[in-house]
């Protein structure tokens, strides 16, 4: 990299305006894919991990485009297709759901952010289990295989959800077969990731450093992880008892063969509501790191942050039945889930109250990542307080399976999960890259994306509010001017993220060197170089509060942040008196 | 402060064993981080078992008579000669991480042979139990088509004009779906420790192990014993309850 010098100031408070990376990286000290492919290196694999889910990302945008394409237009008895055939406009919103969910939204950011970041936040040199981690991932390519193999061979179209009986009452599909198979493996994927994570935490935090001494974002990492692991395996045998059931023509959930339908979805919400959580809270943790960060003020309410995230997380296991208000469960259950489900939203609250106090007072640095932040904060209150009128279950009755439920969801997981993952990408893509993105494109995109985005969900509370049903290709007249901004919405969100993508592969060329804190943040993978060396740190980090900004002071734009000198020396003499 | 005990440590510590993984202190962190991995895995194992069992208790609680049954096809003799040997399995399971400990290479390769043997002892007895059932068509689904002269003859002593027909419209197929799904799944998981178990006893004729790294075969035993307890639960609610 830069000039190929080799040495760096080894006091890193001393040293001129001139950052000098390390010549030999983790990305470059192995070279060749191969090398890749079997690595062990966490970075490595996380990089790999961002780049597939991205991958993901635009796969599942790209349907998003086309079924809002469709949707553009109301479509006439006579001229039912604006692009598509009813046929495919199915197809279109099933692989949508299904790509963004299992390929995109779950892994998206504990895998790619978490595998980079959770062992340098703890000073560590890799996961605890390194080749579980990259059993992980062959497990994620796996699984996406079989995805495109549901492409290749003609698509699916009974929602992102598989539920019988929209699954059944046919001979036996392959497509849905491989769905099946798809969202087996990568369960699996996900599981070993989460495991690996907390083993990490448990037993590679570095001395002096206790579970409150961690910064938040593995704190949400942790509560993910726990509902990963013990979640994911019910859906790994709802899943594998489908595959069975199909190929031997037994009834478990088909009715066709004496099996229970209902059944199926208890199973199905029983992991796929803790994995709404398993998307948002670790959304959730990149969010406190942002927001404390660009505050420069310690984090308010650090333990109510970290055990909300607890709590979410065990809430989250017994709100299941929210999703089948409607689906003949008894009402007395009707009645425990809806309150139950009101309960969860407190923890919720709780990190929002606790973000905007942090914001209270700070000085506030409208960075890329901070603005992904607020953004986060405003369209999660908004995907937040509209479940809890899913909640109540009169409502529930008029608003079930309609926009209003897309519009929901949309608010938290497009609106807060993709912002908080966007977000996470622009705060860390220095470290992970060496490389400085630009700005002014960031905040431009970011704009775009706030903006696409409410244009595009808003109008949908109302169209749901007033009637339209979900998952139709076509729609009443009076519901035009909705579906119209909403397209309109949609495109504008596609353009931020395809900005993105071509500054931010632009920065991997002509981006300025990054230092390594361009933030001033105070966790400890900002002791490391950008791009951090093979085994992370050259010399072992000061352990420190994630959140203690007064110990590092801002040099120049090519240096960042240091360490205050005093910082430094305080430390070393507290090590000799120790010893 | 973390300097300190860093330092501390390479002074009493010899060097780095050859077992020790470049990201970890010492042996102690190394073996512990793998255990608490092998806990939270079983942990997911029970999960995943979960969702058959709560299909079980829902049928059951639906079909309380098929199930009442269907119970006397299984041979609860059978059932039980395969819970001893696996309780002997899992005796010579935790006996193999002993001999591990105190490094008596020839005593823990007997035990993980010993436990191998009885696994692949479960799995003979398992055939037996499945080709009978297949053989008189005691299926699942759809499939099920038992003659009447091939019911179980405790079944036609309490309930003399019980016939293969009645049984099939009450839709036995479901109870052998289960059946098949929950030892079908437990079996897979008997194989699969199979298959770790001559891996281990290979890894153990290398001499690979000593007092201070034996994580793999006490790792291997949590798991084997998971898969006994499964197994302790499924005789009873398949072969005993009527
Ligand atoms: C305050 C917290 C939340 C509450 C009270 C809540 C409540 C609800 C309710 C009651 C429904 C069912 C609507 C229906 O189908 O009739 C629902 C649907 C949904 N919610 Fe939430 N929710 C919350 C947060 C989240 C979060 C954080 C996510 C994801 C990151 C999420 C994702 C979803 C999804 C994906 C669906 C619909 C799935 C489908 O039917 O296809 N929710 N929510
Ligand atoms: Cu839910």
């Amino acid at each position: 990299m830069a000039g190929g010098v080799v040495e760096k100031p080894a006091d890193p408070a001393a040293g001129g305006d001139v950052y000098r990376p390390l010549a030999v990286n983790y990305i470059n000290k192995f070279k060749g894919i191969g090398n890749w492919l079997i690595t062990l290196d966490h970075k490595r694999i996380g990089i790999m991990y961002l780049g597939a889910v991205t991958f993901a990302l635009l796969l599942g945008g790209l349907f998003a485009i086309l079924l809002r394409t469709e949707l553009l237009f109301p479509g006439t008895a006579a001229n039912p297709e604006v692009i598509a055939s009813n046929d495919w406009y199915n197809k279109f919103f099933t692989l949508h759901g299904a790509v963004m969910v299992f390929l995109f939204i779950i892994p998206g950011i504990p895998a790619s952010m978490g595998n980079f970041i959770l062992p340098m936040q703890l000073g560590a040199k890799d996961l605890a289990l390194p080749r579980v981690n990259l059993m992980s991932l062959w497990l994620y390519w796996i699984g996406t295989v079989f995805f495109i193999g549901v492409l290749v061979l003609g698509g699916l179209d009974t929602g992102w959800t598989l539920y019988p009986p929209y699954s059944s009452g046919r001979d036996v599909q392959l497509t849905l077969i491989f769905a099946y198979t798809a969202v087996f493996i990568l369960g699996f994927s996900s599981i070993l990731t989460g495991l690996n994570f907390i083993v990490t935490m448990h037993k590679l935090r570095p001395p002096g450093m206790g579970m409150y001494d961690m910064p938040l974002f593995l704190w949400a990492l942790y509560a993910t992880s726990l509902i990963q692991v013990l979640a994911t395996p019910v859906i790994g045998i709802t899943l594998g008892l489908s595959i069975v059931e199909h190929l031997f023509k037994i009834g478990i959930f088909l009715p066709e063969y004496g099996g229970d339908p209902v059944m199926y979805q208890h199973f199905f919400w029983f992991y796929s509501h803790p994995a709404v959580y398993i998307m948002v809270l670790p959304a959730m943790g990149v969010q406190s790191e942002i927001i404390a960060t660009f505050s420069r003020k310690h984090v308010f309410g650090y333990k109510a942050i970290a055990w909300s995230s607890i709590a979410i997380a065990a809430i989250g296991f017994i709100v299941w039945g929210h999703h089948m208000f409607v689906s003949g469960q008894s009402p007395t259950a009707g009645i425990i889930f809806s309150f139950l489900t009101f309960l969860v939203a407190i923890p919720s609250a709780i990190k929002v109250f606790n973000w905007v106090a942090t914001l209270y007072k700070g000085s506030i640095d409208l960075k890329t990542p901070m603005i992904y932040g607020l953004n986060f904060i405003y369209l999660f209150g908004v995907g937040g307080l509209t479940g809890l009128f899913l909640a109540s279950t009169a409502n529930n009755v008029h608003l079930h399976d309609t926009y209003f439920v897309i519009a929901h969801f949309h608010m938290v997981m497009v609106g807060s999960v993709l912002n908080a993952f966007l977000g996470g990408v622009h705060l860390w893509w220095p470290k992970m890259t060496g490389r400085m993105y630009s700005e002014f494109w960031g905040r431009i995109a970011a704009i775009f994306v706030f903006l696409g985005f409410n244009l595009a969900f808003m109008p949908q509370f109302v169209a749901g509010t007033r009637g339209m049903p979900r998952r139709y290709a076509n729609y009443l007249d009076e519901f035009t001017i909705f579906h119209q901004l909403s397209t309109i919405g949609a495109y504008l969100l596609g353009l931020g993220v395809v900005i993105q993508v071509t500054y931010l592969i632009h920065s991997l060329f002509k981006g300025k060197q990054a230092p390594p804190n361009p933030w001033g943040a105070s966790s400890l993978e900002w002791q490391s170089d950008s791009p951090p060396d093979h085994h992370n740190f050259t010399a072992k980090p000061i352990v420190m509060g994630p959140y203690d900004y007064e110990n590092w002071e801002y040099v120049s734009e090519n240096r960042g942040w240091v360490l205050k000198r005093e910082v430094v020396e305080t430390r070393k003499t507290l090590a000799k008196a120790d010893h | 402060m973390s300097t300190a005990t860093d330092n501390h440590a390479s002074q009493t510590l010899p060097a780095r064993p050859k077992e020790l993984a470049m990201h970890f202190d010492n042996l102690h962190q190394q073996f512990h981080s793998g255990k608490l991995g092998m806990w939270l895995f079983l942990g997911q194992e029970l999960l995943f078992f979960c969702g058959l069992f709560t299909a079980y208790a829902v049928y059951r609680g639906n079909h309380q008579d098929l199930f009442h049954y269907c119970h006397w096809f299984l041979d609860w003799k059978l059932g039980a000669v395969n819970t001893v040997v696996l309780l002997v399995s899992s005796l010579t399971a935790a006996w193999s991480v002993r001999c591990a400990q105190l490094e008596q290479r020839t005593g823990l390769l007997i035990t993980l042979a010993l436990t191998f043997i009885c696994a692949g002892a479960f799995m003979v007895v398992k055939y037996f139990e499945y080709t009978h059932k297949l053989h008189i068509g005691a299926t699942w689904g759809g499939s099920f088509s038992v003659a009447t002269e091939d019911l179980p003859a405790q079944l036609l002593e309490r309930y003399p004009d019980m016939t293969g027909e009645k049984l099939k419209t009450m839709g036995a197929g479901t109870f052998f779906a289960i059946y098949f799904c929950m030892t079908g799944l437990h079996g897979i998981h008997v194989l699969v420790g199979m298959g770790i178990y001559i891996w281990l006893f290979i890894r153990a004729l290398k001499g690979h192990f000593n007092r201070r790294y034996y994580g793999a075969v006490d790792n291997v035993a949590l798991y084997w014993h998971i898969v006994d307890i499964i197994w302790i639960f499924l005789f009873p609610m398949l072969y005993l309850i009527g």
